[in-house]
């Protein structure tokens, strides 16, 4: 499996004659709610390393399991090798010659490296059965082939994840495929093992592997790439040769919008403050967070995702309690062990992830609502005040406009954006002093967007204190008086609503 | 606000509630039998109170049983101990409710006990045996399956140590009043009736089915996730001790081989009556049903004197279907969403 037969060598050699090994052309996908993707090009020349850029959101990631068979576009054309394709599966793209090396490391753990690279390709005897040697000695050969130096028959579990980084990166260059597409790969690894794996791609790129290369890492791009296509929105904006341009231009080519998409905020008066954080840290996670919040006061939270800025509004809230520094409430010192806890202390969270940590989809849209306000209260004699509670929550959908045949409707038939609206109102129903909102209006459309952001100003001016993580830099800078911008666990700054732009936030979370 | 586009709201289709439909495949089961036994035995099969009592009177364990079930599944968990819990309440349940008038009693200075106490001890076991399972698997994390079936095991284990093997028999004539009679169909509904309530008007049911349907979601709603774990598995523990109390009244003799297979028969009926194993649906209606639907069967296969091999088989069959139906669901739901 692992040499090339002659037939093979003519075709690649075949190959490097065309231009680009990989065209996509008008490519649409959509999901619920959203466009992720909108009319959008993308070549790639062969043995040549190609960025994807955008921020958050913009549409890399989508494009991407595009190209590697795990989503099928919409619309559009992908030809590969100068001749269309339609790509069934991964297992499709990959048997074509597209090797992905996913952010979230796709190993088996209880199996050994060797096991891992070949599996569904392990050389046998005679009789049929794995020849174990053999693929150990394969596995030997193509590690030193990449100067690799990790036991074939260590099992993965005992590997730390730049070890399994580089068996993920062994695993695709046995493939032998003509495009690698690698998302964020340096993201769990040190400086030297970076060094390491660019040695690697200036290797795989002198034999004419194509190399698809997702970064939010401005300095790598100008080290190893050789082109660079920008993203924005779904859409594509551009591809340019590195060399021609600067840092500040790929920012602004990421960032700009039209001004339309612009959020107004309304004023609301600050008071005093509310919460005070100290020196909160998470070893591994984050460090030395420390900021005010006031009343009425809308605190932005911005930085590229894994910067942390999730983590902290888990360990404010108690899901992930942070190890060391205070929270102060209205100037008392609290400990947070549980949401139970900050619960008590007037707080609400509005998670991240809709699906996975907010609603309870075989449930009605009157159970979801109510589940945060039952923690306190609306029990009367043993028994849920069920009348009560209809008529607060019939008030709420009212107040948010949340449009549902009715409230025994289960949440799962709701679009997006009413389903954001009934979390919402989850936490509204406890009268929160503090309201920390992730990502409130992440997949949702532009219309229940809007209203959402009418909402929260007018929580601001009810003196609500407001704290909105959130990957859309208009939005941020839109709704916030003031943002707080993280980057790899640690604040890098906060900057006044008056003196924030796009480009100085981007500077700050993307160093 | 004119700019503001509308989302359009997407209907589900209007449909009768599932309760309905166990209900209607209830009456299904017993027209069928009804027809057979015209056609093969000459007489009718619902037309005869004795052996509806009788039917009812042989699932109400089970559906005792499948109360508590009904809770732990509706978590997204599952109790395999059960009917060993069973056998193990039942056997230490009689060793206190012995008859003085017995001469080889287990215990002859506890015989003529008031009948509180085997019924608190009986009680108390079966509470004790849920909260080690509610313990281990909310604590240590170990899957409801490996816990419970630990718990199986060792009750069943206790169950024959206790007597070395042999049966306790000779209950006081106020211990064998609970099992007597119809008494078993009464406390059978009393519970169905409580669990019923409970499950949908306070907010002990409230938090299970959030448990069951997202547990992140339920911790981040203020819920603690572990603690109501251990409730629920500590009601299931409990009821299954009450059972284990009606079966040893019932047969004024207490075995190890007691309530043998009782926890399939439970977890067959909650599923049959619509709970979900994936968690966050089920009611004890339903569950209800589905133990009136499993006794209707049994009953009909011996009145239609159908060999009881074949019974096992078809119960596996439907068992299964239910199951099927049930993921079908599921999937068209997911679909549609």
């Amino acid at each position: 499996m692992v040499s090339t037969n002659t037939l093979e060598a003519v075709q690649r050699y075949k190959q490097k004659s065309l231009p680009y090994i990989l065209e996509i052309e008008g490519i649409r996908k959509e999901f619920p709610g959203v466009v992720a993707l909108d009319n959008v090009q993308f070549r790639l020349r062969p043995g040549s390393v190609h960025a994807l850029m955008g921020e958050n959101g913009a549409g890399k990631s989508t494009l991407m399991k595009i190209i590697a068979g795990i989503y099928k576009p919409d619309r559009g054309t992908i030809r590969f090798q100068g001749e269309e394709v339609t790509l069934t599966s991964p297992l499709d793209a990959l048997e074509r010659g597209i090797a992905m090396i996913h952010q979230e490391l796709a190993l088996m753990d209880w199996m050994t490296v060797a096991e891992n690279i070949w599996i569904r390709r392990e050389p046998t005897n005679a009789l049929g059965l794995i020849d174990h040697r053999k693929m150990t000695a394969m596995t030997q050969a193509l590690f030193d082939q990449l100067s690799i130096r990790i036991d074939p028959t260590a099992e993965v579990s005992s590997l730390t994840v730049a070890q399994r980084q580089m068996v993920e990166i062994a695993k695709a260059v046995s493939h032998e495929s003509d495009v690698l597409i690698m998302d964020e790969p340096t993201s769990a690894i040190t400086e030297t093992e970076v060094e390491h794996l660019f040695a690697i791609i200036r290797d795989l790129k002198a034999r004419g592997v194509a190399i698809v290369y997702i970064t939010h890492k401005m300095n790598e791009l100008f080290e190893i790439a050789d082109e660079f296509s920008v993203f924005r929105d779904g859409k594509y904006v551009g591809t340019h040769a590195s060399a021609d341009v600067t840092r500040d231009d790929i920012i602004r080519m990421m960032v700009g919008r039209e001004i339309t998409d612009m959020f107004p905020k309304e004023e609301a008066e600050i008071g005093d403050v509310i919460l005070s954080v100290e020196n909160l840290s998470l070893p591994g996670t984050f460090h030395g967070i420390t900021f005010d919040l006031r009343k009425g006061e809308i605190l932005g939270l911005a930085g590229l995702v894994g910067s942390g800025r999730s983590n902290v509004a888990e360990a404010l809230f108690g899901v992930t309690p942070a190890t060391e520094g205070t929270i102060r409430i209205a100037g008392r010192d609290v400990s947070i062990g549980s949401p139970k806890d900050a619960m008590r202390e007037g707080m609400a969270l509005l998670t991240e992830d809709r699906k996975d940590t907010g609603c309870f989809l075989p449930l009605t849209v009157l159970e979801n609502m109510q589940i945060a306000a039952l923690q306190d209260g609306h029990v009367k004699m043993g028994c849920v005040d069920e009348r009560g509670l209809t008529v607060l929550c019939k008030e709420m959908q009212d107040a948010l406009r949340i449009k549902t045949p009715n409230l025994d409707e289960r949440i799962e038939n709701l679009s997006g954006g009413n389903q954001q609206k009934v979390l919402i109102a989850r936490w509204l129903l406890t009268k929160p002093r503090i309201l920390i909102l992730d990502e409130p209006t992440r997949g949702i459309d532009v219309g229940a967007k809007a209203e959402i952001h009418r909402l929260i100003s007018r929580l601001a001016q009810q003196g609500v204190a407001v704290i909105m993580i959130s990957s859309e830099l208009p939005e941020v800078l839109g709704m916030s008086d003031r943002i707080m911008v993280m980057h790899e666990g640690h604040m890098t700054g906060i900057l006044d609503r008056s003196e924030a732009n796009q480009v100085k936030i981007m500077e700050l979370a993307a160093r | 606000m004119e700019n503001v586009q509308i989302e359009p709201v997407k209907r589900s289709r209007r449909s009768l509630p599932q309760e309905l439909n166990i209900l209607l495949v209830l009456v299904a089961v017993a027209l069928v039998f009804e027809i057979l036994g015209w056609l093969f035995q000459g007489q009718s099969f619902l037309m005869n109170s004795r052996r509806l009592t009788i039917m009812i009177l042989q699932v109400s364990v089970v559906g005792i049983i499948a109360v508590g079930v009904t809770q732990v599944i509706i978590t997204g968990g599952i109790d395999l101990s059960s009917g060993s819990v069973v056998a193990m309440t039942a056997m230490i349940t009689m060793s206190v409710a012995q008859s003085s008038e017995f001469a080889r009693a287990m215990y002859p200075a506890l015989t003529d006990l008031p009948v509180i106490v085997p019924l608190a001890v009986g009680l108390g076991i079966g509470l004790l045996a849920g909260m080690i399972n509610g313990a281990l698997i909310a604590w240590t994390g170990i899957p409801p399956f490996i816990a419970t079936l630990g718990m199986m095991v060792t009750a069943r284990g206790i169950a024959k140590w206790y007597t070395k093997g042999q049966p306790i028999s000779f209950p006081t004539d106020s211990f064998a009043a609970i099992g007597s009679g119809a008494a078993p169909v009464f406390i059978f509904l009393a519970v169905a009736v409580i669990f019923h309530f409970a499950l949908r008007y306070t907010r002990y049911g409230k938090f299970t089915y959030a448990i069951g349907a997202n547990p992140q979601a339920a911790r981040v709603s203020g819920i603690n996730v572990q603690r109501h774990l251990v409730k629920v598995y500590a009601i299931a523990g409990l009821l299954a001790g009450l059972a284990g109390i009606v079966t040893a009244s019932r047969a004024a003799t207490a075995q190890a081989g007691m309530g043998m297979m009782y926890e399939l028969d439970a977890i067959a009926a909650a599923v049959i009556g619509g709970t979900s194993l994936s968690g966050g649906r089920g009611r004890i209606f339903g569950t209800v049903i589905g133990t009136l639907i499993l006794g209707l069967m049994m009953s009909g296969f011996t009145f239609l004197r159908v060999d009881a091999f074949y019974q096992e088989i078809v119960k596996g069959i439907i068992i299964v279907a239910a199951v099927v139906a049930d993921t079908f669901r599921q999937k068209a739901r997911s679909k549609k969403a």
